[in-house]
């Protein structure tokens, strides 16, 4: 038996298939409008046609709001949404989300569309972004070498850091020429080494003067780069896919100046600073040791221990000069001695005797000294010692006291 | 000294911590000598890697056959587009 779904369950599965298909939920559709009514809810319905088809509309309130025209019948117009089943009716019908007349919206369709795929694919990817070198070597700029935007580049650049090296790789940067060319100078850049960051950009223009910056060739040369690409892209509210893309974007090309490269002044300072400061680092390390030295020096313990030091020498001092002066008293009493000795011999010296007038007498034969009148017999001879000779007497007679 | 191998911001956040590390204080003499040599020489490659750029514009100019060559900038006065 095979089996049987219900009508609820039938809608059910189409409007699954409708709501799985990717193209379905994000699609442009151009068409004239017809049937169009204004419900008092605040929603439009209406119908997309053209000669051979048509599809039923609906616009929520919530989305019409944002209009910036009205839309009535017979206007053609590029509707965007995605299409689904009501299922009450179980008639298929789009749900616009935006709405544009024909014309004027394609080249924001265009780039509405490349925005979506190319995000898709990761090509804004966050986590990709690539830091831009904080001093780049070599700076390649891709632009016009006659425009603004170089000028304002250089300009920026050179004030900030004035010994930076630059590349420029002219580009045309509109027209449609523009955006082959800009392929190319990313890869120029690339390929001619030490260029560490790319800026690429122009000054302000209409949409059609930005384009090139929108096309995907350009945003897949950036992606491609293996040197960070900053965007540059126009006045702040200019916002290109190349944007989006870059792995910083520079709301204008002066601002891109500001972001290459760091003020030299700025780190020269901070290099002085932190000299100033390693110099008073150190003095003030040597300073401390000097204090502790200081401190240690005079604490009361190494004070003691040097008084210790200095009383022991005191002490030795003086033994020493008591040794010296108890010598020096030894050695004067001695030679006093010495002296009275001396003086005490002299006295008996028998010279000095002889010197006052005394002479002695000796024996000629016995050399005896001659102290009676009975020593001698008369005849015999003798030696009479004055204090300078001697003289040879001979005895004549003798008397006896 | 070849200033080619050395990172400015690595540098200067070498430098960076030695400062802190020396105002820090809590070292011995001879470490408190070595840091501040080491510094006082980071100083002078951070200056020398500031100055080694030599402030060279140029262009790019491809000729027929895609060779790439550069040449100085003269303003933009002579190149159009």
């Amino acid at each position: 038996m095979k089996p049987v779904f219900s009508v609820s369950e039938v809608t059910q599965i189409i409007k699954n298939l409708l709501e799985g298909s990717a193209f379905l939920q994000q699609v442009y559709i151009k068409g004239e409008i017809s049937n169009f009514k204004h419900h008092i809810s605040g929603h439009m319905y209406f119908t997309l046609k053209d000669e051979k088809s048509q599809i039923r509309c609906i616009m929520f309130r919530s989305s019409n709001i944002l209009l910036n025209f009205n839309p009535e019948n017979g206007m053609k117009v590029t509707a965007f949404g995605h299409i689904s089943v009501f299922e009450k009716t179980g008639e298929y019908q789009l749900y616009v989300e935006d709405l544009e007349p024909e014309g004027v919206g394609d080249l924001h369709i265009a780039f509405e569309r490349l925005k979506a795929k190319l995000e898709k694919e990761g090509l804004f990817n966050p986590a990709r972004k690539r830091p831009i070198p904080f001093l780049p070597r070599r700076i390649g700029l891709v632009t016009s070498i006659t425009g603004a935007a170089v000028r304002d580049l250089l300009t920026v650049i050179k004030r900030r850091y004035p010994n930076a090296n630059i590349v420029i790789a002219p580009v045309l940067v509109q027209g449609k020429e523009a955006a082959s060319q800009i392929c190319s100078a990313i890869g120029d850049l690339n390929n001619l080494g030490e260029v560490e960051v790319i800026i690429v950009g122009r000054g302000g223009g209409s949409i059609e003067e930005l384009w090139a910056f929108n096309e995907e060739t350009v945003a897949r040369a950036i992606y491609s780069s293996k040197v960070p690409v900053i965007s540059a892209v126009g006045h702040e509210t200019d916002i290109t896919i190349a944007d989006l893309v870059a792995d910083k974007r520079a709301p204008t090309p002066s601002a891109a100046g500001e972001m290459v490269v760091p003020e030299k002044n700025v780190l020269k300072n901070e290099i002085r600073q932190l000299k100033n400061r390693l110099i008073t680092a150190a003095m003030s390390n040597i300073n401390l040791k000097r204090q502790r030295l200081e401190y240690i020096r005079k604490s009361a313990t190494f004070i003691k221990a040097r008084n210790m030091v200095l009383n022991y020498r005191y002490e030795l001092d003086r033994h020493v000069h008591n040794l010296f002066k108890n010598m020096k008293i030894q050695i004067d009493g001695k030679k006093l001695i010495f002296k009275s000795q001396v003086s005490k011999l002299q006295a008996l010296s028998p010279l000095a005797v002889l010197q006052r007038g005394y002479s002695i007498c000796q024996s000629f034969q016995s050399q005896k000294i001659i102290r009676k009148v009975e020593d001698v017999c008369i005849g015999e001879m003798v030696f009479v010692v004055l204090s300078d000779g001697k003289l040879l007497c001979r005895v004549k007679d003798r008397g006896k006291r | 000294m070849k200033t080619n191998k050395y990172k400015y911001e690595e540098v200067l956040s070498r430098l960076e911590e030695i400062t802190n590390q020396l105002e820090k204080g809590n070292l011995t003499l001879e470490e408190a000598l070595t840091l501040f040599e080491e510094g006082i020489n980071l100083t002078k490659v951070c200056s020398k890697i500031l100055d080694e750029a030599e402030g060279k514009i140029e262009v790019l100019v491809k000729d027929l056959n895609g060779n790439i060559s550069l040449k100085d900038f003269n303003g933009g006065s002579e190149e159009i587009g």
